[in-house]
């Protein structure tokens, strides 16, 4: 498995889930174990770019894939990414539990908006420059719980990370 | 989770051939390995089979789409063509789950998935579809999710899935194999009501895989519409659901479908209202008539009865959004 783009050899049971992989056996810990169940998104991961629950996946599933965690969005593996800077400066986080997967959520949600992909709030028949409304952002971050209710810096961060004027 | 042997198949032949007693397909992993760590699923073989050439959208020669098993649910919510004849499905789908399980979640085990009773769930309460024969907790518990048609004394749990309801009205067939052979059956025909054998869910035998989920032309289905009502506004289970399409010409239904979820033990085809509605007026007064006659054989709890005039009102709201 290729985790944050270095080769890991990894011998484990099968039973061991992709989350339980990266935490106990690889020493990443930013991915969080919160609900253990697809319930709260802490665990979000990104598996050859797409964001996936790490707690539901088996590790043996992912052994082709290219794993990113929190610990490898920045470029080049320095500094920060611009998701990390704006949840910073825009207060995205109080216990700060959630925020690493809300951060590895939201780099595929503009991937995925970027890519045309609709939401159950798009029109079927989408404009291509479709703007990524606040509502539209709301929804497509609803796989990532906050029990400190930071959302609405989380949504200004992404707002500004997404390049977008502030809509009333 | 208690320990299982895991092989990944490249090949069907390869996948039919190394299930037997004890073992279980895996897809995306969503539903089964939660069961498998809640104790509920046991498998001691885990047969991987999203390494088989099953997650291709492809057209039908008569019209129409074979939608691989394997295929994800945000990539079938997201295919142009499933956007533009059957809206229904596609929004369906995105109504459900979160993006991330959805990038992870199969058109087969979306299928197949379990209920999500919490009495299921629990092993501290008796469940007849868990352990057969010990009775349900359910029928005097806390019923706000459960369902009101199709019930019985055995068994009340609510079908959880959004895209079943949509496979329901779009009159889908579904494709599995097995070392037997391969065999289709119809939508209607997968998913069975709990009766005294709460247990068996589906129609499939436990050997079967599912390997496509076909649509039929459905002109009627341009114009389809899911909604979903729910406790919260995204990432929660539906109470009610209506997966509808509707045709009307000078007034007059020429063509409806009709689909309800959260309120069944099964994704629940309303035939007894769409027989009302066709080729009737395509009123408000017409529509309410239709779902009063469709949810006259609910069967309600005290903590599930408001479902009832919830989803009457909600065949009413989305037949007349689509009436126009």
């Amino acid at each position: 498995m290729r985790v944050n783009g270095v080769v890991e050899s990894l011998d484990i049971e099968p039973w061991v889930s992709l989350l339980d992989a990266l935490r106990d056996h690889l020493g990443l810990t930013g991915p969080k174990k919160g609900c253990d169940q697809g319930a709260c998104g802490a665990c979000t991961v990104l598996a050859d770019g797409v964001r996936i629950n790490a707690c539901l996946a088996l590790a043996m599933q992912y052994a082709d894939k290219e794993i990113t965690t929190i610990e490898g969005i920045a470029k080049d593996g320095e500094g920060r990414h611009p998701l990390q800077e704006a949840f910073v400066r825009h207060d995205g986080l109080q216990c700060g539990y959630c925020t690493s997967g809300q951060i590895c959520s939201a780099i595929a949600m503009l991937d995925e908006h970027a890519a045309g992909m609709p939401s159950v709030l798009t029109p079927s028949v989408q404009p291509a420059s479709a703007v990524l409304s606040d509502d539209e952002i709301r929804e497509r971050m609803s796989g990532n719980l906050c029990r400190c209710g930071a959302y609405n810096g989380i949504l200004d961060a992404i707002r500004d990370v997404a390049g977008r004027e502030t809509v009333s | 989770m208690k320990p299982f042997s895991y092989v990944k198949p490249l090949d069907l032949a390869e996948a039919v051939a190394a299930i037997g007693p004890g073992a279980k397909f895996l897809g995306g992993g969503t539903n089964l390995v939660d069961l498998m760590r809640e104790g509920i699923e046991l498998p001691e073989t885990v047969v991987d089979v999203t390494g088989l050439p099953l997650d291709e959208v492809d057209e039908l020669p008569g019209g129409g789409l074979r939608i691989g098993a394997l295929v994800r649910n945000s990539a079938l919510a997201a295919d142009r063509r499933v956007r533009a004849a059957y809206p229904v499905l596609s929004q369906a789908v995105l109504a459900g789950a979160s993006p991330q399980l959805r990038n992870m979640a199969t058109v087969g085990g979306n299928l197949l998935q379990r209920t999500r009773c919490r009495y299921f769930y629990d092993q501290a309460y008796a469940c007849n579809k868990r352990e057969p024969g010990t009775g349900c907790d359910a029928l005097d518990g806390f019923t706000r999710g459960h369902a009101v048609l199709g019930v019985s004394g055995s068994c009340i749990a609510a079908h959880p899935s959004d895209m079943c309801v949509a496979l329901a009205a779009l009159d889908a067939t579904v494709e599995v194999q097995s070392v037997r052979g391969t065999r289709r059956i119809p939508m209607s025909d997968v998913h069975l009501p709990p009766g005294d054998t709460p247990h068996v869910e589906t129609a499939l035998a436990e050997d079967e895989l599912v390997t496509a989920v076909e649509l039929p032309p459905a002109p009627v289905a341009a114009g389809s519409r899911y909604r979903k009502v729910r406790d919260r506004a995204s990432y929660a289970f539906a109470l009610v659901s209506v997966a509808a399409a509707l045709e009307v010409r000078d007034g007059t239904v020429t063509a409806v479908r009709l689909a309800l979820g959260g309120v069944g033990t099964t994704p629940w085809r309303a035939r007894e209202a769409e027989r009302l509605l066709e080729g009737g007026p395509a009123t408000e007064e017409a529509f309410g008539r239709a779902a009063d006659a469709e949810l006259a054989a609910a069967i309600t709890r005290q903590g599930n009865a408001f479902k009832v005039p919830l989803a009457r009102a909600t065949i009413v709201a989305t037949l007349k959004e689509l009436a126009g």
